[in-house]
């Protein structure tokens, strides 16, 4: 043999690598070993240079802002913003499936539709969020809609773009045994629609939270969003940051839990090395 | 007697595109005959509308003019006794194998029968992938996989076979095995095929006779009978006489590209 393959550094014994080399291959401790670090610098910083808990403040307020209310007082903000958060989540899908079928099936309506959703998705939510409140009185239904209004818009993209990616073929397939069009949907473009569809969910849940918050910024008497806004007004800045670290909690709880459902329940539709 | 109609017959079909740079004529008077049991390959350079010719074929276009027709009936709509295998394997990647053929009954009449299942089992078996119908069609080869999609043409016994370059999107070897099997195939259960390709060596291997088509329009230019006898192996293949013959396939097919 003329050559032989000399071992690279970094298959070589563990031991050997520097630090940082080993911690890439930690992808839970790695940036929770960052988060910490950014932690201890905004705790040690915040009390080094006396910045003023209303400007920013440490980690040790905030923490201490969770317990100026009850337990209880905290589930039911996060209940309260939580129930807005899903109705108008679940709305959505409700209506985006049926506008992308729609739109991924006829010319018609992609035509007719289509440059309406995109006006519809223009409009800053935040400023027609009060018009709604007074159409819709004060309870749920107003925030519900508001909610609807910023989450529905990527539903209705990514269920479209999923329908439209079926293999032709397959649609050929479909009318070759001269199926009924329903079925060419259940059976062939929804199920092809799904890693799509899970893409938009996962944008949806986040923006679904979003749009709860803000109805609750125009008129609540509950939820986080009331909560963050009463505590500003109180100019309790500390209780503000926790709830909006719930609300960070809320999000990302909520993102995983799509992301696991796409996991177990649908498998095939992530690629390999995710599944 | 009256003698038994052919089974595919095309008669002055054109088939025209509109585009946005105006109409384009992808077929232009095109006619054939397809016997009852006779395999036909179909070769041509890329964009000479073979697979236009398929799906006109198999019912999923309409004609622009002229008439096809299928067992001496105008083709009006897709028929179920006509199966067809796609360039890609196209199988659906949340069904089992199984799943994977038996799918046109479901999609057909919305469920699956105990007897659907055994004729699937059989179906596999005979493309040579028993044992495999609970695996993932990502679980498979991409050979495997297409043995799958002719599986599933096959599942519900159809008259006519209308293959649109099946094994061309897979690697050499695996294609030249895959020939020999779907030779095994149709000698074992005769149907009439329409095998789209563009390789010459694929349609001399597997053609009674074979329809060489010019491009843009697309016209049969050639309709000639493959001078080998079956069963065919590879040493006929190297005989001085196939090679000719498939040196003036070669012709036609470069003479027109340069014209």
């Amino acid at each position: 043999m003329s050559e032989t393959i000399a071992p690279t550094p970094a298959s070589s014994s563990p031991s050997q690598r520097p630090v940082w080399d080993r911690l890439i291959d930690m992808p839970v401790a790695l940036p929770l070993i960052c988060f910490l670090a950014i932690l201890i610098l905004w705790e040690s910083s915040t009390r080094l240079f006396s910045i003023p808990s209303y400007v920013l403040p440490a980690p040790s307020r905030i923490a201490g802002g969770f317990s100026s209310i009850s337990a209880g007082r905290w589930a039911e903000h996060i209940w309260a913003t939580l129930r807005v958060a899903i109705m108008g989540y679940g709305v959505s899908i409700l209506i985006s499936l049926p506008i992308a079928i729609g739109l991924a099936k006829s010319r018609f309506m992609s035509r007719a539709f289509y440059p309406l959703l995109v006006v519809i998705q223009s409009v800053p939510v935040v400023a027609v969020a009060p018009i709604i409140i007074v159409v819709l009185g004060t309870d749920d239904a107003p925030r519900i809609v508001i909610t609807f209004m910023i989450a529905f818009f990527p539903l209705v993209v990514s269920m479209t773009t999923g329908l439209m990616a079926t293999p032709p073929e397959l649609i050929e397939l479909s009318r070759s045994l001269n199926a009924p069009t329903w079925r060419e949907v259940s059976q062939i473009r929804l199920p092809f629609a799904t890693p799509y569809i899970f893409s938009g969910l996962r944008i949806s849940i986040t923006l679904a939270v979003i749009g709860a918050v803000v109805a609750e910024f125009v008129a609540a008497e509950k939820g986080i969003g009331y909560f963050i806004q009463f505590s500003t007004s109180m100019f309790r800045l500390p209780e503000a940051w926790a709830g909006l670290t719930v609300l960070v909690i809320m999000s990302l709880t909520l993102f995983q839990t799509i992301s696991l459902l796409q996991k177990f329940v649908f498998p095939w539709s992530l690629p390999k090395d995710q599944r | 007697m009256m003698q038994a109609p052919d089974a595919v017959h095309f008669q002055g079909v054109g088939q025209v595109f509109k585009t946005a740079t105006g109409p384009l004529i992808a077929l232009d008077q095109v006619n054939l005959t397809l016997a009852r049991h006779e395999f036909v390959a179909v070769l041509g350079p890329s964009g000479c509308g073979k697979s236009t010719l398929l799906r006109l074929a198999s019912g999923l276009l309409a004609p622009s003019a002229g008439r096809v027709s299928v067992f001496g009936t105008p083709m009006t709509r897709p028929r179920t006794d006509i199966g067809i295998v796609f360039q890609q394997p196209t199988l659906l990647p949340w069904a089992s194998v199984l799943d994977n053929v038996v799918f046109p009954a479901k999609h057909m009449r919305g469920r699956v029968s105990q007897k659907d299942r055994a004729q699937g089992l059989e179906v596999l078996s005979k493309v040579g992938l028993s044992g495999f119908q609970d695996r993932l069609p990502s679980e498979l080869s991409g050979g495997m996989q297409q043995r799958v999609g002719i599986a599933r043409a096959l599942f519900l016994n159809p008259d006519i076979l209308l293959m649109d370059e099946p094994f061309s999107a897979l690697d050499a070897l695996t294609r030249d095995a895959m020939g020999y099997e779907l030779l095994r195939l149709w000698q074992a259960s005769p149907k009439t095929v329409m095998f789209i390709t563009h390789s010459i060596p694929e349609a001399v291997l597997l053609a009674d006779r074979i329809l060489v088509m010019s491009a843009r329009p697309g016209r049969v230019i050639a309709d000639l009978t493959v001078p080998l006898s079956r069963p065919r192996d590879e040493h006929a293949l190297r005989s001085a006489e196939i090679q000719d013959f498939a040196g003036h396939l070669r012709d036609l097919l470069i003479k027109r590209e340069a014209a």
